[in-house]
């Protein structure tokens, strides 16, 4: 960082948005499943914009944007309406978007997050609802040499969230996390993938700096092109740096949009509008408002599962560290099959919480992250992998038997008990079997023994080694140790 | 009230519609005596009164998650003045 002659503070404010899963668009029954489609294939005379047709509103829609406003503790409007914005660009066929203007369905509302240890509310200005656009890809004719656009309607009317926080991060660390908890909240509800990489989760920024106490915010720059938690948090580090060079130097910044290049590791203006924009916002005749009632709201609230946060708390009170309970939470999947696993362990609720965790935060995260799959299709159930924990538990096999067994179940599909009765992996606990292997390696390396005895107390880790090898690791090390020590006089 | 030249400008612009000097002379007369009709509105009294967004007393008019089938390709091409490989083609247009 180079040294700064004023002090400033960095104000951020992020609109998100995000599309929902429903099964078909927002406003006709066009599937909105269209990943790996033919361009033009889930198009129909609405999302066409075709004269004489009418939009009807998805229910579930609503129903997963009332349930994102209740989770992110927005104030659902009583009444609210659609919008048309109009703007001529050909990624909307009709001339204008359906979106929402002045009556939001949700406003007002929050969400926690924590940096550096220290927590804090981010305020959620709104949230409203809306159509995505067309995919327009940008060619040039290799005959002329000029380009030319091709659009794909697809996506086009597919159901579009739009999350607008208050400028309330004063760090891009806090943006990002920001970014995280609302994801982490999306999927926990069920109404989004919000996967940043697919592009159904896309995320604007406003940045701005002041010197610190002045009352007013400086002047704000609009960053996009931003298709990475990663590189929101470079964009706005760059964008932070750039404006306090600019402000030491005596200049004025520029009110603009600019985008961010991920290879050169920049924004850059994109000021291409000679005009502002003028949307000539006016009610959507063909869709009457929305009313929501307290018993609506009571029908969606009793949907919402446990949020990470009160989750996180939870763990927390079962005896688990910060680092296991937040990882745990990081997602719901994860955080179901470790409670599974706890719930189905027949040991005292502590224990049982331990155990769930460092099984779920070990073997069982080593094959996600290996697989790249989610915890939520791994082959072995959370009820048997507790079958599993409770044989090493209970003393039936040692702890490196049972990560092995593990391995076997993930490949086999068979259950922990049949494998160790099959495979005979039981531990070798009958001190009679055990102290003849002891024996047996002690007699065959003379060298690691002499050296033992000449006082090279590490020798001992080497046979300890070589009877955890002839067991196949059914013994139990400490016990082993204990043995070679006294055999060994 | 009237309208500037400018203004028709401007509205004929958010309309991708090419005037010349002498559409603007006659449409700035044209739009002015249509906005003096609605005008009219301003008379009446409204304080108290709700803004309308909707004239029909509708509300909550929504329908199931179902997917339906969309038109074939060949039917949502038929009306483009080009297409290629499928996508509808269009002039160049910036981001």
């Amino acid at each position: 960082m180079t040294a700064v002659a004023t002090a400033y503070e960095t104000i951020i404010g992020l609109e998100v948005h995000t599309q929902l899963t429903t099964r078909s668009k927002m406003f006709c029954a066009c599937s909105a499943d269209y990943s790996g489609a033919g361009p033009n294939t889930h198009v129909c005379p609405v999302c066409l914009g075709l004269p004489g047709v009418l939009p009807v509103i998805n229910e579930r829609a609503i129903e997963s944007i009332v349930m994102t406003g209740l989770a992110l503790n927005c104030q659902i409007a009583p009444f609210s309406k659609f919008d048309r914005k109009n703007y001529p660009y050909p990624d909307l066929m009709k001339g204008y978007q359906i979106s929402q203007y002045d009556l939001p369905v949700c406003h007002d509302g929050w969400l926690e997050i924590t940096v550096g240890g220290e927590h804090k509310r981010v305020g959620i200005t709104r949230v409203h609802m809306e159509e995505d656009t067309a995919r327009l890809l940008h060619r040039v004719d290799a005959s002329t040499g000029e380009g030319y656009t091709l659009v794909d309607v697809n996506r086009s009317g597919t159901p579009l969230m739009e999350i607008v926080s208050e400028p309330d991060m004063r760090t891009p660390a806090e943006a990002r996390e920001y970014l995280v908890r609302l994801r982490q909240i999306l999927r926990y509800i069920g109404v989004s993938r919000a996967n940043m990489e697919e592009g159904n989760f896309r995320c604007d920024a406003n940045v701005s700096l002041r010197p610190v106490d002045a009352p007013e915010y400086g002047a704000k720059v609009e960053i996009k092109n931003m298709n990475s938690f990663r590189a929101v948090h470079d964009a706005l580090a760059f964008e932070v740096e750039r404006q306090a060079r600019l402000l030491n130097a005596g200049e004025r910044i520029v009110q603009e949009t600019r985008g961010w290049v991920d290879e050169s590791q920049e924004t850059v203006s994109q000021r291409t509008k000679e005009e502002a924009s003028d949307y000539r916002y006016f009610p959507e005749p063909d869709l009457p408002p929305m009313r929501f009632n307290e018993a609506y709201l009571e029908r969606i609230r009793e949907r919402i599962p446990e949020l990470p946060e009160a989750r996180y708390r939870r763990f927390l009170e079962l005896g688990l560290s910060d680092y296991e309970a937040s990882t745990l939470t990081e997602s719901r999947d994860r955080a179901d099959y470790y409670e599974a696993v706890m719930h189905a362990l027949n040991v005292d609720r502590q224990r049982a919480a331990k155990l769930a965790a460092n099984w779920t935060l070990g073997s069982v995260a080593e094959w996600a992250n290996a697989t790249g799959n989610d915890v939520a299709s791994i082959p072995v159930s959370a009820e048997r992998l507790a079958e599993l924990i409770q044989l090493a538990e209970d003393g039936t096999i040692t702890g490196t038997v049972a990560k092995q067994v593990f391995d076997t179940m993930l490949e086999s599909g068979r259950g922990a008990r049949d494998i160790v009765e099959a495979d005979g992996l039981a531990q070798v606990s009958g001190g009679d079997e055990l102290t003849e292997i002891v024996r047996k390696v002690i007699s065959e390396n003379e060298k690691a023994v002499g050296d033992y005895r000449a006082g090279k107390e590490s020798a001992v880790k080497f046979l300890v080694g070589q009877v955890m090898k002839a067991t196949r690791g059914r013994a139990n090390p400490q016990v082993v140790q204990e043995l070679l020590v006294e055999e060994l006089g | 009230m009237s309208l500037s030249k400018e203004q028709v400008h401007h509205i004929a612009r958010l309309a991708r519609i090419a005037v010349s000097d002498d559409d603007v002379e006659q449409f700035a007369g044209q739009l002015s005596s249509l906005l003096d009709h609605f005008s009219t509105l301003s008379a009446v009294d409204t304080e108290g009164v709700e803004p309308t967004a909707h004239p029909l007393p509708l509300g909550n008019v929504m329908r199931a998650d179902e997917p339906a089938p969309s038109l074939p390709l060949e039917e949502v091409l038929a009306n483009a003045p080009e297409h290629e490989d499928g996508y509808l083609r269009v002039r160049a247009v910036l981001e």
